[in-house]
Order: C-alpha cells, then structure tokens, then sequence
C-alpha cells in the first residue's frame, strides 16, 4: 500500500526499522537543542542534507516539500536579523534545517502502515491507563479509509453548488459536507452495532 | 453513554478526522484588505469541538494529527509527515486537539442556550486563544526569539482567523438546527 508521503525505494533508511528511525530523530532532535557548540549544529545541516538525498527521492518532489518550510525559516531568519544577531538567527535556521530534512527522510522512508503499528505498539504500556491501541489502530484504518470518501464527497458538493453559482460560498460547501458525514457515522455506527461489534 | 469510547464514538471520531482532512481540500482564499491567505484548516478544529463534544472532537483532531504525522499529505497545501512536528509552527498544530476541546467543553456547557454568537465566542476562544496560548511560546522557545517577537509575527493571523470564527458558528449554528447532534454525546 503506497498512500502518503511514502517514497518506495531501497535505500538504507528505507531497510531500517520504523522504531529505530523515529527513536534516532527523537534522539538528534535533543542532542541538536541541547549541544551548545554552534559548530557542530552548522556541520549538521549537510550531513542531514546528504542523508535527505540518500533515500532516492527525486530532486522535484524534494522542492515541493521543502518551499514551505524554506519560506518559514526565511521570515524567522529576518526577524533575528532585524531585533537579534545574525550568528542567533543562523543557528536556529540551522537547526532547524537539519530536524526537518531528518524527518523528512524519516516520513519518506516509512510506509504509513509501518508508522501505524509503531503506534499501536508504543501505545501498548498505556493500556493500565485506559487506553486501547487496538481501538486507536481502528480509528486510525477508519478514517484512512473514509478521507478519500469524504473528499469526493466534497467534490460532489462543490459541483453541485457550482451549478447554482456557489462554488466559492464556504458555508454552502461545508454545512452539506457535515450534515452527510454525521448521517454517514450514525449509519455505520448502526451497521457496526447491529452485527454485534459493540465494544 | 458509558465512560469509555464507544464503537459509535470511534466512528464519529475517525469520520471527523476525515473531515478535517476533507476540508482542508477547501483551497486557501485571499481576502484584500489581509497580508496572508486563509487556509481552512482552523475552520475544522472549532468545528470540531462545537458540534461532536469535548472528549470526541478533541479525539478526532488528535487523530487528524496523528495521520499527518504518521505521513499523509493532510495539511492544508498538501503539508505532512514528521518534519511538521520539527518545524517552528508545531506547536500550533499540537494546540489543535486542546482547542477543540476547549471549543466543545464550552459548547457542552451552555448547549441550551447556544446560538451563533456563542459559537463564534467558543469557537474563538479554542481556536484562536488556545492555539495561539500554546502555539506562540513553542515557537519563541524552539526558534528562540522573544514572546514579543514570535506574537508580533503570529499577529497577521488573527484576522483571517476571526473570520474562520465567524464562518465556524454559521455552520455550526446551522448543523445544530438541522441535524441532532448533542443528544448522542451525553
């Protein structure tokens, strides 16, 4: 199943685990605010970038990702140059260079499934808590499965709105849109409950 | 309605994320007298919390958040994966399911008395002073500018935001006339 961001390949990253790769991320990300020495934060952001082009995404899709947090990083670089320093601005640019393009590897390299179980795994522990993973995991397959319904859902509405020259009136979009999802749960929740999978 | 989540709440709780996802398929629009554009994607955490409840529309919006950074493009500009939750704006995007429930414990609240004013009060309340609570010290302390700095740069925002306010309690009043909701939530 190839849905989401996933990036199929055969990279090293893509080979590691899922636990290992968030765990190491999560790792990097504090190392990255806690080392005090600039130097190793700036030598980072290459390393990071290296790592990025390591798992074979193609350098167009590696542009659409990154324009939008490139822009982010360019305004909050300006407001340290404006009210800061310019050596403050450039580490926390730099910083945040190497967890983004990091965690984009991560994303890129795990399918969502993968990244599902994971969950569900780690959830585990909470179950003394009352937490139940295996009801997270079906939350998460439910709404999985209904997002592309909805969305032509949505399509459907937008058309038909656009017929009566209210394709650009949100609340004509929307108000229909929820109205059929709520109809749309209260029908499958009936479904579920009447062949007796009330949990 | 016991305690614990239902089979119905969890089918409530996944359609709404898809909602939300839905909904940010509604693209950006620009309105001339603001600097940015408005995303939908606020729009469907007040709605959230206002018309499912505290407990499941934060669930929902947690889930939502959860897809995102399991990997699927739901962000509005089709945005996701981990790296969101590593860049300076994360925090906004964890103040979400606290927004919706906020917006829904309010609403559940003063039920018997809701119209679109108060959902446009509620809605308000979570989904621009809880996000902007959270969203704004998380980005002063991970980009390390001052609270003023990182405020002053989330202030164009808030326009765009007041009228998703707004656009949230016509829709949500309008639901609550013609849909039974709130009856299923206690």
């Amino acid at each position: 199943m190839t849905i989401g961001l996933y990036h199929p390949s055969r990279s090293p990253l893509h080979r590691a685990r899922a636990g290992a790769k968030v765990a190491g991320l999560l790792v990097l990300s504090l190392a990255l605010f806690l080392v005090p020495s600039g130097i190793a934060v700036f030598a980072s952001v290459p390393l990071a970038f290296a790592i990025y082009l390591s798992t074979g995404v193609p350098f167009r899709s590696l542009m659409t990702q990154l324009r939008g947090p490139a822009i982010l990083l360019g305004i909050i670089f300006a407001f340290h140059l404006v009210f800061g320093t310019v050596a403050e601005g450039a580490l926390a640019v730099a910083r945040f260079a190497t967890l983004i393009l990091l965690a984009s590897a991560v994303t890129l390299t795990t399918p969502v499934s993968e990244m599902a179980e994971l969950v569900e795994w780690l959830l585990g522990p909470l179950r003394p808590l009352g937490v139940n993973p295996e009801k997270v995991g079906l939350s998460i397959a439910l709404a999985i499965r209904f997002v592309p319904l909805i969305a032509e859902e949505f399509r459907l509405i937008r058309e038909a709105q656009a017929a009566r020259g209210l394709a650009a009136n949100p609340l004509a979009l929307i108000v229909p849109l929820v109205i059929r999802t709520l109809k749309s749960a209260d029908e499958l929740a009936d479904a579920i409950e009447a062949r007796g999978y009330e949990a | 309605m016991s305690q614990d989540v239902s089979t119905r709440d969890i089918v409530y709780i996944a359609l709404f994320a898809a909602l939300m996802a839905a909904i940010n398929l509604v693209p950006a629009f620009q309105v001339g007298f603001l600097p940015v554009p408005i995303t939908a994607q606020t729009l469907g955490v007040m709605l959230a919390g206002a018309l499912i409840g505290a407990k499941r529309g934060a669930l929902a919006i947690l889930l939502f958040v959860l897809l995102v950074a399991l990997g699927l493009p739901l962000l509005s500009g089709g945005h996701g994966g981990l790296s969101v939750f590593f860049g300076p704006t994360a925090g906004f995007i964890i103040a979400w399911p606290f927004a919706a429930y906020v917006t829904g414990w309010l609403t559940e609240k003063n039920w018997h008395r809701m119209n679109a004013v108060w959902f446009f009060i509620f809605a308000a309340i979570g989904g621009i002073g809880v996000v902007y609570l959270i969203g704004i010290p998380w980005l002063a302390m991970v980009a390390k500018l001052s609270l003023f700095d990182a405020a002053m740069g989330s202030l164009i925002f808030v326009p765009g935001d007041l009228i998703k306010a707004a656009v949230a309690a016509v829709i949500a009043e309008t639901v609550r006339r013609s849909y039974p909701l709130m009856q299923a939530a206690r």
